[in-house]
């Protein structure tokens, strides 16, 4: 059903006419031109389609757009403030934590939204956290002591 | 040419290649926005001239060597190649390459990759061949470009050539450092002909400042902004999503489709274009419903043949061998053997599964296309869309951005030519974005394979006897490398076979074929060292001459702490080795295997490698890093199971890739060997993954796994059958 809807994107509000049962996902990626959130596998399986939903990482492809009516979401695109990286995308770049790129916007989101609920998180904590999301190319060591290094960075702040 | 790259063809692609005419290139010129280039050619030197400089004798190799840099006014050097970047780090180590014998900053060097109207012909990146053969041409062409700029600088500066000194995009004079000129203002505002008489030197090793020195990845600042392009985030006016109707099986006929239903939906178009039959719609939900309006019947095919039938099914049809090597008597070891031993040993289907589904964006208008492609092979995909489309070659212009990951898989891209083909009948910009399920179903997966070895040691507990047999998997990696006096390798097709011998298509899976053949040797090996009452270290040294082999071996049990045990000597270590793509590499790792459950918890994995020169020693890091985290999945939990042509595994919550609680610690060292041009790294260290792995387990209990992976379930039955 078409429906207007309106959520915090990225800090600005966004309304849009659009039909209510499509996901957060093609929303952002269409009509939005947000492509940081990836399709992977459809299901909530991988993780390439995070975004923080009030804070919290979710798979945007398993999200109507109906269901974020009223929240704050943040997609990699609105993570870096005035040119400036978020700590977590610096440690990423200082780490060459990823390779293809691919799965790293969910990774980061995902590691943001672990950080944000504990910010001195062991070294189990962020492998069983970042289970959720699926890396290919085999970053997996340099994602955790990323996750690590921006921890230490985050130090003292939650962003 | 090595035999392996004329292994990596896939056949049915033109892979013939033409250089490009002069108008052409200067076309290309245009195109990036000026002709601001350095044109250079020593006279019409083919080829095989360059072979020992290159490596290269045969044909299919680029030789418009001089499409491959521009230098612009600004003095930023655009370095142009036919390759892709899919997480291999090659966009970083070709700049350093051009940075390197150009003699500019490597900050100055700008990437244009996988673009057939930019960029120069390659076949496709594969094989672990961009750095070690690719990239010689970039230095010719680097090279050949630097000494034109000097002949220019002399001129110009009035000095003579021997007196000028190049340094950081700058010719200078030596004795008077102040008459100078920069690259970009040599060759401002023209295009540059000239005809050099003889190859100039190339920069020796000793001498290099940029390449062997680490960088960190050129394109992770896009990457962890989102801004990183990628095929499907390209959004063109007026484009449409498609769903595609697919059988669900293979070999599965369709009786009937009705599209009625799907017709009258609002804002769908329905293609029927031969078999192809799509729906259309701007976005890719309203695509996903019209395509579950379709009602379609489909013939279903019976073949018995599973994921458990598959071996049998295998060892039926197989082809008479070749043999890839052999020395001494096989009957004479035999008769020398005071212990034989025989055993069988299968790898599994497994998936290349990158995060990125196939993706293709097709704009087919006023007689020409242009085709974003997540490929491993553009150029490759021009000729297919060409004889798809019926267009000239020139007609066809196919780019590459980024791609989400290959691993061999994207060497095939069926998706471009239904992207095209669709485009072409709807008269609009197509995006074909393969679902989960649409991958595995038409990946070209790794083949299953087979392995019989029958080896023996004589009573001094050397190996007397190598009889080796390999289904499938093919030759690459079963070559003996050991000391052993009576041994023959016998290869039973390739990993490349066609219809009739699997159940749906395969094709090459990172290090093709070598995997399976590593384990094999590997997990036998450690069987005779333990049938010889000795250390499986020490026994593959006794076997050993090969310098780098020993080499590689040592500083990996340098850095492991590996001491001396006859397995099984329930520790849980493992040890493999190998050579894949001309480098050297040797693993070990340490296991705890759970009696009960049957699970594996590998907690350490060390690595050396010897890989000639390293352009960029922490790229190179990564991908041995990327390799055995990889190489976890094939050797412990990746199956494609099927059963009459179905896939049973479609997506990630059955078919399992390798998780961050199962990523052990991982140790990496580059053996050191600049003497030796670039090897290559994207695959090698994935070979050991599966025979390390396999001999710490049977380290840690006596189990010999027979299959990979490595499951719970094979373990509790290696463990049963161990007693």
């Amino acid at each position: 059903m078409i429906k207007t809807i309106g959520f915090a994107l990225n800090g600005e509000t966004v309304r849009l006419t659009v039909d209510a049962e499509r996901t957060l996902l093609w929303v952002l990626r269409t009509d939005l031109g947000l492509t940081g959130a990836k399709f992977g596998c459809g299901e909530g399986q991988c993780g390439a389609c995070t975004v923080l939903v009030d804070g919290e990482a979710l798979p945007s492809c398993q999200l109507s757009v109906e269901s974020v009516e009223g929240k704050k979401i943040t997609t990699i695109e609105g993570l870096a403030k005035d040119g400036k990286l978020h700590p977590i995308q610096e440690a990423f770049v200082e780490h060459d934590a990823l390779q293809c790129g691919f799965c790293t916007p969910g990774m980061i989101l995902k590691a943001h939204s672990l950080l944000a609920a504990n910010p001195a998180p062991t070294r189990d904590e962020i492998l069983w956290t970042m289970d959720d999301n699926l890396c290919r190319c085999g970053a997996h060591v340099r994602i955790v002591a990323a996750v690590q290094t921006a921890a230490e960075a985050l130090k003292g702040g939650s962003k | 040419m090595k035999k392996e790259d004329v292994a990596e063809r896939r056949p049915g692609v033109d892979l013939s290649f033409s250089p490009l005419s002069r108008r052409e290139f200067l076309k290309r010129m245009g195109l990036l926005g000026g002709g601001l280039v350095v044109y250079c050619t020593v006279g019409d030197l083919p080829a095989a001239a360059r072979a020992p400089r290159t490596g290269y004798a045969g044909a299919n190799v680029p030789t418009d060597f001089n499409a491959f840099l521009r230098i612009g006014a600004d003095n930023r050097v655009g370095c142009m190649v036919g390759k892709i970047e899919m997480g291999q780090g090659v966009i970083t180590s070709f700049a350093q390459m051009m940075a390197e014998e150009l003699d500019v900053a490597y900050e100055s060097v700008d990437m244009v990759m996988g673009d057939t109207d930019l960029c120069p012909w390659d076949a496709g990146t594969w094989g672990s061949l961009s750095t070690r053969y690719y990239g010689a041409f970039v230095k010719e062409a680097a090279c050949e470009a630097k000494a034109v700029l000097q002949e220019l600088a002399a001129e110009r500066l009035g000095s003579p050539i021997a007196r000028l000194v190049t340094e950081n995009g700058a010719i200078f004079d030596k004795n008077n450092p102040s008459v100078r000129v920069t690259y970009g203002a040599l060759t401002e505002g023209k295009v540059i002909e000239r005809h050099l008489t003889e190859l100039p030197p190339l920069t020796p090793v000793s001498e290099y400042t940029v390449s062997g020195k680490s960088y960190r990845r050129r394109d992770s600042m896009e990457k962890v902004t989102g801004e990183a392009k990628f095929t499907g985030d390209i959004r063109l006016p007026t484009m449409v999503y498609a769903r595609i109707l697919r059988p669900p099986a293979h070999g599965a006929r369709l009786r009937r489709a009705d599209t009625a239903a799907a017709e009258k939906m609002k804002d769908v178009q329905v293609i029927r274009d031969d078999e192809l039959i799509a729906v259309l719609h701007p976005d890719p939900e309203g695509a996903a419903k019209a395509l579950a309006a379709i009602k379609a019947e489909f013939d279903l095919p019976e073949t018995g043949i599973d994921h458990e039938t598959i071996f049998d099914h295998l060892l039926s049809r197989a082809p008479t061998p070749s043999v890839a090597g052999r020395a001494g008597n096989l009957a004479a070891g035999e008769k020398e053997a005071t212990a034989v031993v025989e055993e069988t040993y299968l790898n599994s289907y497994v998936a290349h599964a990158p995060i990125e589904p196939h993706a293709a964006l097709a704009e087919v208008k006023d007689g020409r296309a242009t085709v974003w492609a997540s490929t491993q092979a553009p150029f490759g995909v021009q000729d297919q869309v060409s004889r798809a489309l019926g267009l000239s070659k020139e007609k066809v212009r196919v780019i590459a951005p980024f791609v989400g990951g290959g691993f061999g898989g994207k060497s095939a891209s069926a998706q471009a030519i239904e992207a095209a083909r669709l485009s072409k009948r709807a008269g609009k910009p197509v995006m074909v974005l393969w679902t989960r399920e649409e991958e595995f179903f038409y990946d070209t997966f790794r083949p299953a394979a087979v392995v019989k070895v029958r080896s023996g040691v004589d009573k001094k507990g050397r190996l007397c006897l190598w009889d080796y047999h390999v289904y499938f998997a093919g030759e690459r990696g079963s070559e003996n490398f050991y000391e052993i006096a009576n041994h023959k390798e016998s290869v039973y097709g390739g990993w490349h076979m066609g219809p009739g011998i699997h159940p749906f298509a395969v094709g090459p899976w990172r290090a093709p074929g070598a995997n399976t053949n590593t384990y094999a040797r590997d997990l036998h090996l450690n069987l005779m060292a333990a049938r010889a009452g000795k250390d499986p270290l020490a026994f593959r040294l006794e076997h050993l001459k090969d310098s780098r082999m020993r080499r590689v071996l040592s500083a990996a049990a340098g850095k492991f702490g590996w001491t001396e045990a006859v397995p099984p000597s329930g520790r849980g270590v493992g040890i493999s080795c190998g050579i894949d793509a001309e480098t050297y590499v040797a693993a070990m790792a340490e296991v705890a295997v759970d009696r009960q459950s049957g699970r594996i918890d590998v907690k350490r994995v060390v690595c050396a490698q010897d890989m000639g020169h390293a352009v960029n020693p922490r790229g190179a890091t990564l991908q041995m890093e990327g390799c055995i985290t990889m190489g976890l999945g094939y050797a412990l939990t990746e199956e494609v199971r099927f059963s009459d042509g179905k896939l049973l595994d479609v997506n990630f919550d059955t078919y399992q890739l390798p998780r961050f609680s199962q990523v052990p610690s991982i140790e990496t060292v580059i053996v050191k060997n600049d003497a030796l041009s670039p090897k290559g790294g994207g695959e090698p260290a994935v070979i050991c993954m599966g025979g390390v792995l396999a001999t710490a387990v049977h380290d840690a209990t006596g189990a010999v796994v027979r299959q990979l992976p490595m499951t719970p379930e094979r373990v509790k039955a290696a463990l049963r059958a161990a007693g």
